[in-house]
């Protein structure tokens, strides 16, 4: 820490941070740009000038960008003798800036109108013509108006250096500069949804929302959660007029800092989606006409087949949810709702957290890893998020080499141009390629079971005490030591895999490994991604029971709850229907229409995750509480309320006393009595508008604002705003900041965590220090033409985003992927389709990492059930083949694609 | 004795000026208006009823920018916004509830575009309350109203149907993305 003068002002602070941070730190406004505190500095915005005094003498100083300088000990600066070089700066960056504001989707949360109005500049003198430039089509998801730029290079910086896009970049010179594509054409980033935040003007902005714009202050906010999967990013989605209009980011330095993926962001429109189940409804026989059922009839229909009924749970609905089910059902009623090899690798991961020594790795520690070998997962499409922190990762070499130099780590691009093409090392055991290719040091392409093999290997070389693998081949063996001495000489080795491949022994093996880097003085990263939102909740509360929906279906039941769970995509289609037809009475809770609730006899219209509280347990075993953000009609209510009588809070704390080690449950939420001035908080800004015009068309007497019983926040402006609190942050607004920029003002220390919220709660406390080993199994010899491996996709595994429009216009239906060897065996011709035992017929596409002899299917897609599928299937060229209406080969982004014809439904 | 006479002497000498100074009313100009047969003389700038007025190319000026709904003391401007096959902006429906409005007039300084202005129509009295919530067709005017040669999406860079690129006021073309020249 030094001391420094700013304004006759003695500051204390830390001279291994930029100027312009620690300004901001102190509370001081400074307009900038380009820095961002995700991506430092690189100076071209000239915004945050500011005057630098070489001694207590000197009264002229000079000029220097805060963002470039670092703090010398008993200097002295000056923010506002630099004022006028900010307001020529700014008015030269406006001189093109087009008269746009009112139908700019940015206007009302622009930093470049907050920066303008800071620096002081209101009037164009400038009197010649304006720039102007053409736009791009850019995707379902960005909207591109270049007329607003102001070359900042945020978006460059973000999308390329930050997010390893490789589609998009700077075009042109001087006052030409464009961002863009190559050409026209959907932004293939799995995080362009970030230029919307990133960009300090509208010109990438969210073209989702845009469809139904309301302005920032508009929207009815609370606190919540990404329910796309296991990462539980923290969110902000806002609502007006009773639809759910867009997601953005919430921060959160432990579990998402300043981005999301594109699943989370735009993932969310099936909440307005006309194929949700607005009203309860019964059935007298599973093919019979339905009913209306009022709110108090299928409570009490509910209740009354609850005695003798199984409950079968969801990893997609809350922890609150699933505990009320089994308290309506009887624990040993209960079902997970998964299968069982799943429900296995869900408890298989608690167990390891809890009783191996490593240390759980959040999206912090993953950025601080500096090697890292991803076990069999496909991070970008079933985790996205940390992708997006692994990417950061392998730039720690780089850092360290700056370090040595004594550098500072926000010098940006010095750095990039310091480091090059050199990297932290990042191994990758898959069985096909992944988006993070081009990252890594080496990639290993194998079946889940040879990479678990590989794996314990690696164990064993790292620690000889560690099960031994025999027959390895001498590649193999050069892979393992190579990857065992990367890990052994990283400071913070950083092992993933998860449950994507469907492998126990892939698990064990990432366990054996992590276990075997535990040294004296270091503990290995951990990460094992987990499938769904709330996974790992209900693994929680099936930690003394081994019912999976196997079971279930096997258990002879005549009565069944299903809570939100669509049981076709859980298991095969015909031993779903052998059991639905074996129920006499079939109760659905779910909030979209599926196949399961078209059987059901009572059917409970169930709130998403935006009209309703509760809790989502993380892949690291972390517990997060998302606030409703409004209130929907008043015949869809929230599950917990159907299942059960108790209040929510009541319910929390029963998970809180019943999960081991579940106490941190019932402290999520700063509880039922807080107030900020004697008042709850309201979820509408306190420029929110009209109130009293809204709803007139109906009735001009206004109604009584919607109440929130059990909640802390209100459905109306009524209430302080916790402007400077960010104890409930539903919206980042500091006075001169409209823009989410202003989060700076809640952080303990810009870029570091809030000062009041909740980051959650771990409910797992890892300090074990003695190693345990899991056995290597052997893996089951399959039998059968082609070996299966699950593909996912970002956009269309997921269950519930799928029903989003912008999510349907990125995905595909399903389709197979093979080698192409195997495919001209199969005598397959470019437009041919395949037909795949078990199943119908589908398109295909040629991978070239691909291992002969295996193929590739898609989890979740329409068209085919992945768990209709054994472990090794026969596939045959398919007669009478005519390609589906919604096979868009141009939508499956990967790097080794070899050859898609356009009658086959896309482009090579 | 004298004084009471002369009080009421000082009565009566009142009343005969007030009967005098009332009948010399009878040549005076009369105050009273006899509305409604008779009409009040209306300033321009009188803040009376709001309409929405359209660009002098007949188009709709408002964009649906909300800038009015936020100005609103009584938050009685609701509307929501959508977009032509063009890319031009105007709202899906606006809505004034009259029974709230108070008559100040910010929702006409905040708008950019001087699609929504006061009039000095002020005879807005309803039977029923509910017929004073006014939606955009009941408001939106053919012409121009008090300021007539403003246009907008002119004057804007974003493109709209028949308007493209670099063709509104004071815009050169649209650059070349590929070109390197100086």
């Amino acid at each position: 820490m030094v001391k420094i003068t700013v304004d006759g002002k003695v500051l204390e602070v830390d001279e291994s941070k930029n100027l312009l941070e620690e300004i901001l730190s102190q509370g001081e406004d400074l307009p900038y740009f380009c820095w961002h505190p995700s991506m430092g500095s690189v100076g071209s915005c000239r915004q945050c000038a500011v005057i630098e005094y070489a001694n207590d003498e000197d009264e002229r100083g000079r000029l220097n960008m805060a963002c470039m300088t670092a703090p010398r000990e008993g200097a002295r600066y000056s923010i506002e003798k630099a004022a006028k070089f900010r307001a020529q700066a700014i008015e030269s960056i406006m001189i093109n800036h087009p008269h746009d504001c009112p139908v700019c989707e940015e206007g009302g949360e622009c930093h470049l109108q907050d920066m303008t109005v800071m620096s002081g500049h209101n009037y164009r003198r400038y009197d010649g013509k304006k720039k102007t430039h053409t736009n791009q089509y850019l995707g379902p998801f960005i909207g591109h108006e270049m007329n607003r730029c102001i070359t900042c290079y945020r978006c460059v910086r973000f999308y390329k250096d930050y997010a390893g896009g490789t589609d998009f970049g700077p075009q042109a010179s001087h006052d030409n500069t464009y961002f863009g594509r190559w050409q026209e054409g959907p932004l293939e980033s799995e995080f362009s949804g970030n230029l919307a935040e990133v960009c300090p003007t509208g010109v990438f902005t969210d073209k989702p929302f845009s469809k139904h714009y309301v302005r920032k202050w508009d929207l009815q906010t609370a606190p919540s959660l990404c329910a796309g999967c296991s990462v539980g990013c923290n969110t902000n989605p806002g609502e007006r007029y009773g639809t759910l209009r867009r997601v953005v980011n919430r921060f959160n330095d432990e579990v998402n800092g300043y981005f999301l993926c594109d699943r989370g962001r735009f993932g969310t429109g099936y909440v307005n989606s006309d194929e949700r189940i607005t009203v309860s409804m019964t059935r007298s026989a599973h093919d019979a006409a339905p009913h209306l059922a009022s709110t108090d009839e299928a409570r009490s229909q509910l209740q009354a087949m609850a005695a003798n009924s199984i409950g079968i749970g969801s990893p997609r609905a809350s922890l609150e949810a699933n505990f009320a089910l089994r308290e309506l059902v009887g624990a040993e009623n209960f079902y997970a709702g998964i299968s069982t090899n799943e429900l296995a690798m869900s408890r298989q991961i608690l167990d390891i957290y809890r009783s191996r020594p490593v240390n759980i790795a959040n999206i912090k520690d993953i950025e601080a890893s500096d090697a890292v070998l991803i076990l069999g997962e496909d991070v970008t499409n079933t985790a996205a998020r940390l992708a997006l922190a692994l990417r950061q990762s392998v730039r720690n070499l780089g850092k360290k080499m700056a370090r040595d130099m004594k550098f500072p780590e926000w010098q940006d691009a010095a750095i990039r141009q310091l480091t090059m093409d050199r990297k932290s090392p990042l191994y990758i055991l898959s069985a096909h390629a992944t988006r993070l290719d081009d990252i890594a040091a080496r990639v290993k392409i194998g079946t889940a079971a040879n990479s678990a093999r590989l794996g314990f290997a690696i164990a064993h070389e790292i620690d000889s005490s560690a099960p031994a693998v025999n027959g390895l081949s001498a590649d193999e063996k050069e892979l393992v030591t190579t990857i065992a001495s990367a890990l052994k000489e990283a400071s913070q080795p950083l092992i993933i895999s998860g449950t994507g491949a469907m492998s126990q022994a892939l698990i064990a093996a990432a366990a054996n490994i992590a276990t075997a880097l535990n040294g004296a003085d270091k503990k290995a990263n951990l990460a094992l991604v987990s499938a769904e939102a709330n996974s790992m909740g209900l693994a929680l509360l099936m930690e003394s029971s081994d019912n999976s929906l196997d079971q279930a279906m096997a258990s002879n039941a005549k009565a069944a709850i299903v809570l939100e769970n669509d049981l076709y995509r859980r298991a095969p289609a015909s031993s779903v229907d052998s059991f639905i037809n074996g129920l006499d009475q079939l109760a659905v809770l779910d909030s979209l229409k599926t196949r399961t609730g078209e059987q059901a006899n009572l059917v409970l219209a169930a709130g998403t995750f935006a009209e309703t509280s509760g809790t989502f347990v993380n892949y690291e075993v972390r517990a997060q509480h998302y606030y409703s953000v409004f209130k929907p009609v008043d015949t869809i209510r929230s599950s917990a309320f159907w299942l059960s009588d108790k209040k929510l809070s009541e319910l929390t704390q029963g998970c809180a006393d019943s999960i081991s080690g579940g106490a941190g449950i019932a402290t999520l939420t700063p509880g039922e009595g807080f107030s900020v001035s004697g008042m709850k908080v309201p979820r509408q800004q306190h420029r929110y508008s009209g109130r009293t015009a809204m709803r007139a068309n109906i009735n001009v007497h206004e109604p009584k604002q919607e109440q929130d019983e059990e909640g802390i926040l209100t459905y109306s402006m009524e209430g302080v705003s916790a402007l400077k609190d960010a104890t409930v942050f539903n919206t980042a607004w500091a006075g001169g900041w409209n823009s989410n920029q202003s989060v700076f003002k809640f952080q303990s220390h810009t870029g570091a965590a809030l000062k009041q919220a909740t980051k959650g709660h771990c409910l797992v406390e890892n300090s074990v220090s003695e190693k345990t080993w899991s056995e290597v199994t052997d893996a089951e010899k399959v039998t059968g033409d082609f070996e299966v491996f699950p593909l996912y996709h970002l956009f269309g595994s997921e269950e519930l985003t799928a029903n989003t429009e912008a999510i349907k216009a990125k995905a595909t239906s399903a389709y197979i992927a093979i080698n192409e060897a195997d495919a001209s065996k199969l005598g397959l011709q470019a437009s041919d389709g395949v037909s795949v035992e078990h199943n119908g017929a589908v398109p295909y596409i040629i991978r070239s990492s691909i291992a002969p002899g295996t193929v590739g299917i898609p989890v979740g897609l329409k068209g085919l059930n992945f768990r209709d599928l054994p472990a090794a299937i026969s596939l045959q060229k398919a007669t009478d083949w005519a390609t589906p209406s919604e096979w868009h080969a141009a939508n499956i982004i990967v790097s080794d694609k070899t050859s898609v014809n356009a009658e086959n439904g896309g482009e090579a | 004795m004298l004084k009471i006479f002369l009080h009421q002497l000082n009565i009566i000498w009142s009343q005969i000026v007030s009967l005098w100074l009332v009948f010399l009313h009878l040549f005076h100009k009369s105050d009273t208006v006899e509305y409604p047969d008779v009409k009040p003389h209306m300033f321009p700038r009188w803040r009376g009823r709001i309409i929405l007025t359209r660009d002098p190319d007949g188009e709709e000026r408002c964009v649906a920018c909300n800038l009015c709904a936020v100005a609103c003391p009584v938050d009685c401007i609701a509307l929501q916004k959508t977009e032509d096959e063009d890319g031009r902006w105007y709202p899906e429906f606006f809505r004034i509830n009259f029974s709230r409005c108070i008559m100040c007039g910010f929702c006409e300084e905040a708008c950019p575009t001087h699609a929504i202005q006061l009039t000095p129509d002020f005879e807005m009295a309803e039977y029923v309350r509910q017929d004073m919530v006014w939606e955009k067709e009941h408001m939106l005017i053919d012409g121009t109203g008090k300021y007539h040669d403003y246009n907008f999406y002119k004057v804007a860079g974003k493109a709209i149907g028949g308007k493209g690129k670099g063709e509104a006021l004071d815009e050169l073309p649209p650059t070349d993305r590929r070109s390197l020249m100086p």
